[in-house]
């Protein structure tokens, strides 16, 4: 069946923010969709609230509308493109909830819209727990024993028909939210009742558990013509009872005979044609009674996922882009395999290697949250690697976590699991947490059976028989040295995955004696291919991963290349807007003509996949994996008698790669070098190169010590900032206000508190105390700087929260609407002073601190006192929106500086496509053409996923991911970031105002202007009293927790009778007065604002949103805006 | 039983390649099995590929790393013993787990006298393969010397009746276990060295009996057959002395349904070419399309030869492999008879083809009418288990 001629505008819908359970992934996924749909002719219409993905490129779809995921904003889009077709499958839960609801309200069917890929009626089915197990039971297949419930009377008769203990599993939800387990009546009603809130229709499934069963998954495709393949299978290592998102999971299946796994093959099938998705991918899960094998079907998911990008990454079989092929029409046989070229898509793909996927945990960022594993996805990122066998790939997982980790132990960090006695070692076997794969680990080396483990952990004998075999092969090594190991003793125990950090470890020796000796008996890794039939036929793609073998794969070469160093895996401070920055400069130095070279583990990524470079290694970003690649990458080049790797791209992956950066040689570091890197890090040469330029800094010290602290503080004056160097994402940063305070922050990082086990504090590791400024607006700048010297500032960001808060954490908007044009020339002047005092050769971030003073302006006289914060010489998390908000392609600019070309070849040569200047001239004070609409950018935060959590902003990173809200005004740009992030101001309705006294200032304003616009006004005694001073009616006066008499807060937000929550914390912590209420806004999802200047931002957007109805553009409209303009 | 402890072993190919890994499973006699080298590519059913007689003279290689993950199981035997020539995997598993298993694979293979060289660059060896064409090859603990001499003298499966090397010795049956509809058939198998699938498959529609290959027409006719099979087997179908004169005897006679090496030797003697391939099918993911209906099949495959498209007048293709074009199914536009290079009965593999065995039991009813009896097979001439088991 040839491609569909009747329909030629296609809309999709993206995912929106990254938050947990729906992450880069689905960038992977609609990036793919929209290159092939536009390839294939169609007019892509694309929506998503995410600046930081690639798909929001303006160069992706004919028209992006960076606008929020709601069924208003949708409801405009479609009015104005009037699409033919709208595609709901490739972004996530959101886009397949989105599109039904847009079905529902008829909207599709107003204007002629169609859907395709999947119908609602098939989505409802697969969506609804009863109606789909009703479905399985049709077709003959087993489901675990259920019951749904609406209430929490039926719920707690569940038992009756079900038995204990149960699953609970809420309808129409994201990564697991609100599900649990119970064994008890009394677990069963505290569960159901959090089940059926996170439930958007209220309805839970109760289910017989099957925990610890095996767990498997079948990735599967369909096409018009009623062909199903099955593209991967994947086993689970931990067993039922862990969502799969939680789940070190392997592929392809381990454990399955074939009658086994065709019976699976047989009811995915069944399954995926039962519920009727016409075309696409679905994803079926399956669990297995280890006893006999009896099979159950758990659930499927009618769209692309998480599982079905790992799936993709694990085959080379690109399961979106042939799911968007199949929509429009085409049939399996008539698309051509991408890898093989000759063979075509209908196929099942063979591998002949293993995939492991370990997820990455941010339990850290949470004090108060239980590193419990549960049916409730808590991780948020996940790295994969590919080995020729399990070990292998599960040890290279591991050390690709960048958590600290080598392996599979034989590091420092073993110590935790070493130390604890048998009995808590056997407890910790048991539990599913992040670390129990470590745990199991040291139980086998100290002997433990394996049967014994499988009992207490559930994990199939298999995986821990294989891990054995790793502690086998250590015990050997122990008692060998390293210059006595011949060829074949080397061979062996690299092919079990042993990193030379391990043996170093072992063998109380450096890194690079291992390399050397490994070297000099002539074992270095040979990179073999993903091809999608086991080397069945020749293979196009180079598309790599490194294992011990006999030969190489990688073809010669005689092209410059470039080696881009990717960000892995996803984490709180690190995601995917480096991920974009990596794939920018794939696309610009592919296009200057060099051979990119892109290395990284992160399977959720647009950079791994296959076609982003011209070469992709699909491998951990550890010194000795990436020497490796740089070795292979020249041998490549000597054989094709090509110039050889002319550059590393460390800057733009974040921290991940700058922390290689050291250990490259130094001549292959592109752009700004290693030695500028450490002179912004570094807190001396830092302070004196601003000392020489004039800009002032907050006054601060180091301290190697708790005293040392305790002492600066003393003479700074409180407040201060007190955080660790060398750490990502504000981690254990915290401003304190008195020595109490201070003490607990320094306990934290010693070596008893939660820092403490990632290494604590040290005479090489102080910590950093400054001065904080209060009520001090702080300012991102993001520039470029070329090695002739031009400086083109990207975009100057004012963050909505104050000073203190996590910049990734802050709201900010572009431009800067609040600050005098004195202050933004300082912040030019400046942000050119330390990008030429630097050296900077690309991206360079430079944070400020503008005070606020008494009289309300901003900066001082003339922009006088403007403080800098720190300076990155690298890609900022702010770059991607910056690049969306302005039309300017920031990054590719910065890539190709970064290989030696200047801005002004750069805009003489048109190298940048919608990029031709103005050139700034080096050394200028030219200065900066903002656009004339704001964009803002609000931070998504993951409070939802963490209840025991305080839903406070602080200096610690905490946000998972982020949106962006455009509109021609600020107030109704704040209002559009709000409600893409899932918070919708309130137009109408009761405000409960808690406000610290600092705030209550500044707060009664905003009181004062919501009363105005007819919002009743409940605030706790205190904040009454300050808002009845100034002539405000209060209408609820509410009681304190600890006060017994009047209504509680909390208790009103259960009713659903407050529709804004402002309130503004004292001090940090548990302890801090309003914890309660801030949990109980952020479990219920009214919208919470914990700062005044958000309650500002908020008020404006408010008054606007009234006035104005909301209309929709799409960022090429705004782009050739801003074109047109200069 | 303890599988004896592993020892350095070499691969040499016939072109002079080696490949270094460890000899696991039974020692070979003398230090060295010889055969040709074929790869393929299924990720589990290990078991019933090493026990498929159409192996016979062949050393197996596996693209999946992992082999002998879940150990061996009765049920999963493809024939009474394994008839290739040994094994060659990357990573031999010694600690399998499944509720179903048995013994280990390795001590199966020790068990049942198969070698196995494990810890071989098998990509490598895949590779090499692919671009060379099937070649033979010897594995081993003897000197490379004594392997190159053996890979030399080794005469492969070019031209070699290998049938005669696992086709029964005498006639036996299998109980229908047919459950409503109809009466079942009588189905007589010609053992070219027929896989158990096939049997328990056909054993659903029909009583079946099994007959060795030397068996003639007449024979077979004198048993008053509803249907004849010609059953998978090892190597070249011009190789196999008699089958030709065999099949031209049943043609027209009784309704004939080839599978793999059935369908090489059923296309020629409708008068078709057969060939080799550079390497073969072997692996459980080829994509076939049913020409009538255009619906891709994906499909169970081993095999070395072929047959050519356009020969024999009065055929029709009826299935081509979607990879490379070759056939994949035919059938006489003049008699009843049909087969198809791919394996209905998986063992292992996907069950897509399945329908063929419905196909099979519809068209027997087709050209025998609703009377036709449902009696079983005189016992006469059969014995009713598998001679030779060694389970």
């Amino acid at each position: 069946m040839p491609r569909r001629s009747d329909i030629e505008s296609i809309l999709i819908i993206g995912s929106g923010p990254i938050v947990i359970g729906q992450a880069c992934e689905f960038d992977y996924s609609g990036t793919q969709a929209c290159r092939v749909l536009r390839a294939e002719g169609y007019r892509v219409i694309l929506a998503n609230s995410n600046p930081a993905t690639i798909m929001t490129d303006p160069a992706f779809a004919d028209a992006t509308y960076v606008e929020p995921l709601s069924l208003e904003a949708l409801s405009r889009i479609v009015e104005r493109e009037r699409p033919d077709a709208l595609l709901p499958t490739l972004g996530g839960q959101t886009a397949l909830n989105l599109a039904m609801a847009l079905a529902a309200e008829g909207v599709l069917e107003a204007h002629g819209c169609e859907m395709i890929g999947a119908s609602p009626a098939a989505i409802a089915c697969a969506e609804d727990r009863e109606r789909f197990k009703a479905a399985m039971v049709e077709i003959g297949l087993a489901v675990p024993a259920s019951t749904v419930a609406r209430s929490l009377e039926e719920a707690i008769a569940a038992p009756e028909t079900v038995g204990l203990p149960v699953i609970v599993r809420p309808a129409y939800i994201l990564g697991g939210r609100g599900t649990g387990m119970a064994s008890t009546p009394e677990e069963l009603a505290a569960v159901a009742a959090e089940g059926l809130a996170a439930s958007p229709i209220t309805e839970i499934l109760i289910e017989r558990s099957i925990a610890g069963w095996k767990e498997f998954e079948l990735e599967v495709m369909r096409d018009r013509a009623d062909n199903c393949v099955v593209i991967c299978s994947i086993e689970n290592f931990d067993a039922m009872g862990v969502h799969t998102g939680d789940s070190i999971t392997v592929a392809p299946a381990q454990t399955l005979a074939d009658v086994e796994y065709q019976q699976m093959r047989d009811a995915a099938f069944a399954c995926i044609r039962r519920i009727g998705v016409e075309t696409g991918g679905s994803n079926i899960q399956f669990a297995v009674d280890p006893a006999d094998g009896r099979q159950v079907v758990i659930e499927m998911n009618p769209r692309v996922s998480r599982s079905s990008a790992l799936a993709s990454k694990a085959t080379g079989f690109p399961i979106a882009k042939i799911a968007a092929r199949l929509a429009v029409g085409y049939t399996l046989e008539e698309i051509p395999n991408d890898i093989t070229r000759e063979t075509p898509a209908a196929f099942e793909p063979t591998i002949d290697y293993v995939v492991t996927k370990v997820p990455r945990w941010a339990f850290e960022k949470f004090p108060g949250a239980r590193p419990t594993l549960g049916t409730s996805m808590q991780s948020v990122g996940e790295v994969m690697a590919i080995g020729r066998t399990f070990c292998e790939s599960l040890q290279k997982a591991l050390r690709s976590l960048e958590s600290g980790r080598a392996g599979l132990n034989c590091d420092p960090a073993e110590s935790a699991s070493d130390r604890l006695d048998d009995t808590a070692l056997l407890a910790s076997c048991a539990v599913a947490t992040p670390e129990r794969v470590f745990h199991l680990e040291a139980a086998l080396r100290r002997g433990f059976d394996v049967a014994d483990l499988h009992a207490a952990s559930g994990v199939d004998p298999w995986f821990l028989e294989q891990m054995r075999l790793i502690c086998a092969e250590r015990e050997r090594l122990a008692a060998a040295a390293p210059e006595a190991l011949d060829r074949p003793a080397w061979r062996r125990l690299k092919r079990l995955g042993f990193s030379d950090a391990q043996l170093a470890y072992l063998w109380g020796i450096a890194a690079g004696e291992v390399r050397r000796a490994r070297l000099a008996a002539g074992v270095a890794p040979t990179y073999k291919t993903v091809d999608t039939c086991g080397a069945e036929f020749a293979a196009e793609t180079p598309y790599h991963y490194s294992t011990f073998e006999d030969t190489d794969e990688t073809a010669p070469s005689d092209r410059p290349k470039v080696v881009i160093l990717g960000s892995g895996p996803n984490r709180i401070g690190q995601g995917i807007e480096f991920d974009y920055c990596c794939v920018h400069a794939a696309q610009v130095l592919g296009e200057a003509g060099y051979e990119t070279v892109m290395v990284n583990c992160n399977p959720e990524t647009v950079s791994t996949d296959y076609d982003t470079s011209d070469r992709l290694y699909f491998e951990p970003l550890t010194t000795e994996d990436v020497l490796a690649v740089l070795d292979a990458e020249e041998r490549s080049a000597q054989r094709g008698g090509g110039p050889g790797v002319a550059g590393v791209i460390v800057g733009l992956g974040g921290q991940t790669p700058l922390k290689l950066a050291g250990e490259l040689p130094p001549s292959l570091v592109a752009g700004t070098p290693p030695a500028a890197i450490d002179a912004a890090e570094d807190r001396e040469q830092w302070g004196a190169l601003c000392r020489r330029l004039g800009i002032p800094q907050p006054p601060g010290a180091v301290a190697g010590s708790a005293e040392g602290a305790r002492a600066i503080a003393a003479q700074l004056g409180y407040p201060v900032l007190v955080r660790p160097s060398y750490v990502l994402g504000g981690r254990a940063m915290v401003i304190v206000y008195d020595d109490e305070e201070l003490a607990d922050a320094m306990a934290e990082m010693s070596h008893e508190g939660s820092l403490g086990r990632e290494g604590g504090l040290s005479a090489e590791r102080p910590v950093l105390v400054d001065r904080f400024l209060e009520d001090a607006v702080e300012v991102d700048v993001d520039a470029v700087r070329d090695r002739a010297g031009a400086v083109l500032i990207g975009g100057i960001m004012e963050h909505v929260e104050e000073a203190g808060v996590h910049s990734g954490d802050s709201a900010c908007l572009l431009p800067p609407v609040h600050l005098p044009e004195a202050v933004i020339e300082v912040l030019v002047r400046h942000t050119r002073a330390i990008a030429d005092e630097l050296g900077v050769v690309g991206l360079l971030n430079v944070q400020f601190a503008v005070p606020r003073s008494p009289d309300g302006t901003l900066g001082g006289a003339g922009g006088r006192s403007v403080y800098v914060l720190e300076a990155n010489p690298r890609a900022s998390r702010t770059v991607p929106f910056v690049a969306k908000a302005t039309g300017v392609p920031l990054v590719k600019l910065a890539a190709l500086a970064m290989m030696g070309q200047t801005l002004a070849e750069i805009a003489a040569a048109g190298a940048v496509e919608g990029w031709t200047g103005p050139v700034p001239a080096p050394g200028a004070a030219d200065s900066w053409q903002p656009p004339e609409h704001i964009s803002v950018k609000e931070a998504v935060l993951p409070f939802n996923r963490f209840p025991g959590v305080d839903a406070v902003l602080g200096p610690e990173m905490r946000c998972t991911g982020e949106v962006m809200g455009i509109d021609r005004l600020a107030g109704l740009a704040f209002a559009k970031s709000q409600i893409a992030a899932g918070a919708a101001l309130p137009t109408a309705g009761s405000v409960f105002l808690s406000l610290a006294d600092r705030d209550k200032a500044a707060g009664t304003t905003v009181a004062g202007r919501l009363a105005e616009m007819g919002f009743s006004l409940l605030a706790t005694s205190g904040t009454a009293a300050a808002l009845a001073d100034a002539g405000l009616a209060v209408d609820l006066i509410v009681a304190k927790l600890a006060d017994p008499e009047g209504p509680h807060a909390v208790t009103l937000l259960d009713a659903g009778g407050i529709d804004l929550v402002i309130n503004t914390p004292q001090g940090r912590g548990p302890r801090a007065d309003g914890a309660d209420i801030r949990r109980a806004a952020a479990q219920r999802g009214v919208p919470l604002l914990t700062t005044v200047a958000a309650a500002l931002a908020a008020t404006a957007g408010i008054a606007e949103v009234r006035e104005h109805p909301m209309e929709v553009r799409s960022l090429q409209e705004y782009h050739r805006e801003i074109r047109e303009r200069s | 039983m303890r599988p004896p402890e592993r020892r350095p072993g070499t691969l040499v190919l016939a072109d002079g390649e080696v490949f270094e890994g460890e000899v696991a499973g039974a020692p070979p006699p003398g230090g060295v099995t010889a055969g040709e080298v074929v790869f393929n590519t299924v990720m589990c059913g290990y078991q019933e590929v090493i026990t498929d007689p159409s192996y016979a003279g062949q050393i197996i290689t596996f693209t999946y790393p992992h082999i002998g993950n879940y150990g061996t199981c009765d049920a999963d035997f493809e024939s009474r013993r394994p008839f290739c020539r040994g094994i060659i995997v990357r990573d031999l598993v010694s600690a399998p787990s499944s509720w179903r298993a048995g013994a280990g694979l390795e001590e199966f293979l020790a068990r049942r006298g198969l070698s196995c060289l494990t810890g071989v660059d098998t990509r490598r060896l895949t590779r090499h393969i692919r671009s060379q064409g099937a070649m033979v090859g010897a594995f081993g603990t003897a000197a490379e010397a004594d392997l190159r001499a053996a890979a030399a003298a080794e005469p492969g499966t070019d031209g070699v009746d290998l049938v005669a090397s696992v086709t029964c010795e005498r006639p036996y049956l299998r109980a229908t276990v047919r459950a409503g509809g109809r009466a079942p058939w009588r189905v007589t198998v010609v053992d070219f060295g027929v896989k158990t699938s096939i049997l328990a498959r056909l054993a659903r529609i029909a009583h079946v009996e099994v007959v060795p290959a030397g068996w003639g027409a007449a024979a077979i006719l004198a048993r008053r057959p509803h249907g004849v099979l010609l059953s998978n087997g090892p190597g070249d179908p011009a190789a196999v002395r008699g089958a030709g004169e065999v099949i031209e005897g049943l043609l027209g006679e009784v309704p004939v349904f080839g599978i793999c090496l059935g369908h090489q030797l059923l296309g020629a003697a409708l008068g078709a070419e057969t060939y080799k391939l550079p390497f073969g099918h072997h692996g459980g993911n080829h994509p076939v399309r049913h020409v009538a209906t255009g619906a891709v099949e994906i499909t169970s495959q081993n095999h070395n030869f072929c047959v050519a498209d356009g020969g024999g007048a009065g055929t029709e293709v009826t299935h081509l492999n979607l990879n490379d074009g070759t056939v994949e199914g035919l059938r006489s536009l003049e008699v009843p008879a049909f087969g198809v290079q791919h394996h209905p009965e998986a063992g292992p593999g996907p069950r897509d083809s399945d329908y063929l065995f419905a196909a099979f039991d519809s068209w027997l009813a087709e050209l025998h009418g609703a009377e036709a009896d449902g009696a079983p097979f005189e016992t006469a001439a059969a014995s009713d288990a598998p001679p030779g088991a060694e389970r």
